[in-house]
């Protein structure tokens, strides 16, 4: 997929512009913050899960080279194969290897994010096999050409009139008069079209929640059962997983499961957790003939041992996105890359470089909503600063000077502009009194592009800052 | 070099380890061996009586409707009024699971049973649980010969007969009575964990039963079992 990051300031504007999606957004401000606080009130246990959630993660990285063999044993003994790709691109020739040998015209997808991250769609697509994407969400954007907007609600930025139109459109065989008002009646629409896909597939691919080095199974969490029918009805599965999917153990898997459903769309459970080992055993009358893991590290190898190392215990439930009111103000598109919102500010320079990221790691306000609902405790805005500093560090490079230095002189014109932006900071949530009140205090539509650009680092002022900058620049000239 | 080499080499480099140091390796093992249970939610820890009952009012709170029995014999009728209470035609799948054969199928008038993998036009699933799970109200299949996965998910009707017996707490004492059924560390293919029928809500945030899987989902408790 094509990166825009760097056009971050420019999507934001056009997301800011464009009525669809505003009133998309919505969805999500009215749809998740609820849900999830109501599933949390009702867990007594729920912050000592988190508590054990993110000390089993950090366990698992500190020993993930021993993890990672273990795991593999395992799925060796149950007859699965694993194959290890360093880079995207190995991954895709990996998986194409796999298909070609399967004689794959067709491939169902359960939803994965890992896929988008590895472009495999247009991949597969140049290589003459089709893609078909089977979550809801997912199938509606693969219709539409796009990307997700969001990890767990790939098509929240849209409508329900939209779909419609998508539909009408691509399901052509289908009687032009048929009522696609409700969104029920285009979910069955789906639904239908899509069982037939499920069988004409030769290979189905998923992601994984979690890889279970005990038993060396992969998990998947869903609520469609789109994932399961992947998996269980053509001949070959395919898992697609980074290396930081890796739990210990059963009873691990269960501890990060209950704070996980919770944080993404406030279920309990979500309707279908599948631990899938291996392929079918010889007496199993259902189930796949192969079973391949895909384990791909694409930069996450780099990540340990940096301060960045924490953002390797995202479990990826898009809870710092749905508090986020940057994401509730310009969507997941913005972004410019797979991952969007909080966690996307952190992970996309990590992967992809701070070059290409742009101002990803300002796009925040730094109110602390996200690190506060973070399941896995993740210190997103601190990450964040961390890449503004990287950021500020590569800026005293003569190659990207002025830019530093414009930022700079925009704000330090403006020092009433640079107190309110100050404010949006961490300490700022209590005093505006809870996320709903805030969100109205906050100039979005009009002012928040041009808050964005503060460089808000912790160490030091900007005022500081700026002031030993000119300091610094006096004694170079005399 | 192998990408495997490779990425083993530049996960212990980031870390700072070297490979085959002993301290390590047995912290892993260990930890694989024990499996340590974490933070059990108290939620669960019942009495017989009251599980069960938290088990039947969390799975209606996600849209699944309990039938409860005395018997496994009653359990054939049980299954016919169902079907029709919702206007659905007299013919189920399901596999070899022995506890579902011996009940008196026979005894319901132009029952159809078949047996087998699901096929895309089966209509109505019939599986017997392995286990519930009473703090979400959550039901585990596993596959084989006995109860084959794809009946889980292609009927539109999925029935699943649970003993109350096998309900447990929590989702941990499923995972060591798989672990007893199985030997640690090893698993069937598939193991489905399920809580209420499938749903969507990709459009729109609204919320609605059906989406790839089972409409719907009913679960007959069976007491006495
Ligand atoms: S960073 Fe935290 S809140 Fe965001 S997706 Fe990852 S685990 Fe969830």
């Amino acid at each position: 997929m094509q990166i825009t990051s760097p056009a971050f300031k420019a999507n934001a504007r056009g997301a800011l512009a464009d009525p669809h999606l505003q009133e998309a957004l919505g969805h999500v401000r009215s749809g998740f913050i609820d849900k999830r606080q109501k599933a949390v009130d009702a867990l007594p246990e729920f912050d000592a899960l988190r508590d054990s959630a993110r000390a089993i993660k950090d366990h698992t990285l500190a020993h993930l080279d021993l993890y990672l063999e273990a795991y593999e044993e395992k799925v060796k003994a149950a007859g699965g194969r694993v194959h290890w790709a360093e880079t995207a691109e190995d991954a895709r020739s990996l998986i194409l290897d796999i298909c070609r040998a399967a004689g794959a015209r067709t491939v169902t997808k359960g939803k994965s994010m890992i896929t988008e991250e590895i472009g495999l769609n247009e991949f597969f697509e140049k290589e003459g096999i089709r893609p078909v994407e089977t979550d809801l969400g997912e199938y509606i954007i693969q219709l539409r050409g796009e990307h997700p907007s969001h990890i767990i609600a790939p098509a929240v930025h849209l409508t329900k009139n939209q779909v419609e139109a998508d539909f009408r459109r691509a399901h052509h065989h289908l009687p032009p008069t048929r009522d696609l008002s409700e969104p029920a009646s285009l979910l069955s629409e789906a639904r239908e079209v899509l069982r037939a896909e499920y069988f004409a597939a030769d290979v189905g691919i998923t992601g994984a929640n979690f890889l279970v080095a005990e038993t060396g199974s992969s998990v998947i969490v869903t609520n469609e059962g789109n994932g399961d029918l992947t998996q269980i009805l053509p001949r070959v599965h395919i898992v697609v997983a980074s290396i930081e999917k890796i739990v210990p153990t059963l009873a691990d898997t269960s501890q990060i499961l209950r704070v996980l459903a919770r944080s993404a769309t406030g279920q309990d459970m979500s309707v279908y957790t599948t631990v899938s080992t291996g392929p079918r055993r010889p007496e199993d009358p259902d189930g796949p003939e192969e079973y391949h893991v895909v384990l791909l590290d694409n930069g996450r190898s780099s990540m340990l041992g940096t301060e960045f190392q924490d953002m390797l215990r995202c479990i990826r439930c898009g809870a710092c996105m749905n508090h986020c009111p940057v994401y509730h103000a310009v969507g997941g598109h913005a972004y410019g890359w797979v991952y969007p919102g909080p966690m996307g500010a952190v992970l996309t320079p990590s992967l992809i470089g701070v070059d290409k990221s742009g101002h990803l790691p300002n796009a925040s306000t730094f109110c602390g909503r996200c690190e506060a609902v973070c399941p896995m405790h993740i210190p997103l805005p601190k990450m964040m600063r961390h890449w503004r500093e990287r950021e500020f560090a590569r800026g005293l490079n003569p190659a990207t000077q002025r830019y530093g230095l414009k930022a700079w002189a925009f704000f330090a014109r403006r020092p009433r502009l640079y107190r309110l932006a100050a404010s949006f900071a961490i300490p700022a949530l209590s005093a505006f009194g809870g996320a709903q009140r805030r969100f109205r205090y906050l100039p979005f539509a009009g002012g928040w592009t041009k808050h964005r650009d503060l460089p808000a680092p912790e160490s030091r002022t900007f005022l500081q800052q700026w002031r030993n900058r000119e300091a610094d620049k006096q004694e170079a000239r005399t | 070099m192998s990408a495997r080499e490779a990425i083993l080499n530049k996960v212990r480099s980031s870390l700072g380890t070297a490979p085959g140091e002993a301290a390590r390796a047995e912290v892993v093992a260990k930890r694989l061996a024990d499996a340590p249970t974490g933070v059990v939610p108290a939620r669960g820890q019942l009495a017989d009586k009251e599980r069960i009952a938290l088990f039947c009012g969390m799975a209606e709170k996600v849209s699944a409707t309990i039938d409860r029995v005395e018997k496994p014999a009653d359990v054939p009728e049980a299954v016919s009024a169902y079907l029709r209470s919702r206007n659905l035609p007299a013919s189920v799948r399901m596999g070899a699971d022995e506890r579902l054969r011996e009940m008196p199928w026979s005894g319901v008038k132009s029952l159809e049973v078949k047996s087998g993998r699901a096929d895309p036009e089966d209509e109505v699933g019939v599986s017997h649980a392995l286990a519930g799970v009473a703090e979400s109200g959550t039901i585990a299949l596993h596959s084989g010969v006995d109860n084959p996965t794809t009946v889980n998910f292609l009927p539109e009707h999925h029935i699943v007969v649970v003993e109350a017996k096998d309900i447990a707490g929590d989702l941990e004492t499923v995972f060591s009575s798989l672990r007893q059924k199985f030997g640690k560390g090893k698993m069937p293919r598939t193991l489905n964990l399920i809580t209420g029928p499938s749903r969507s809500a990709d459009i729109q945030q609204t919320l609605l039963l059906g989406a790839h899987g089972p409409r719907a989902l009913h679960l007959i408790v069976v007491d006495g079992g």
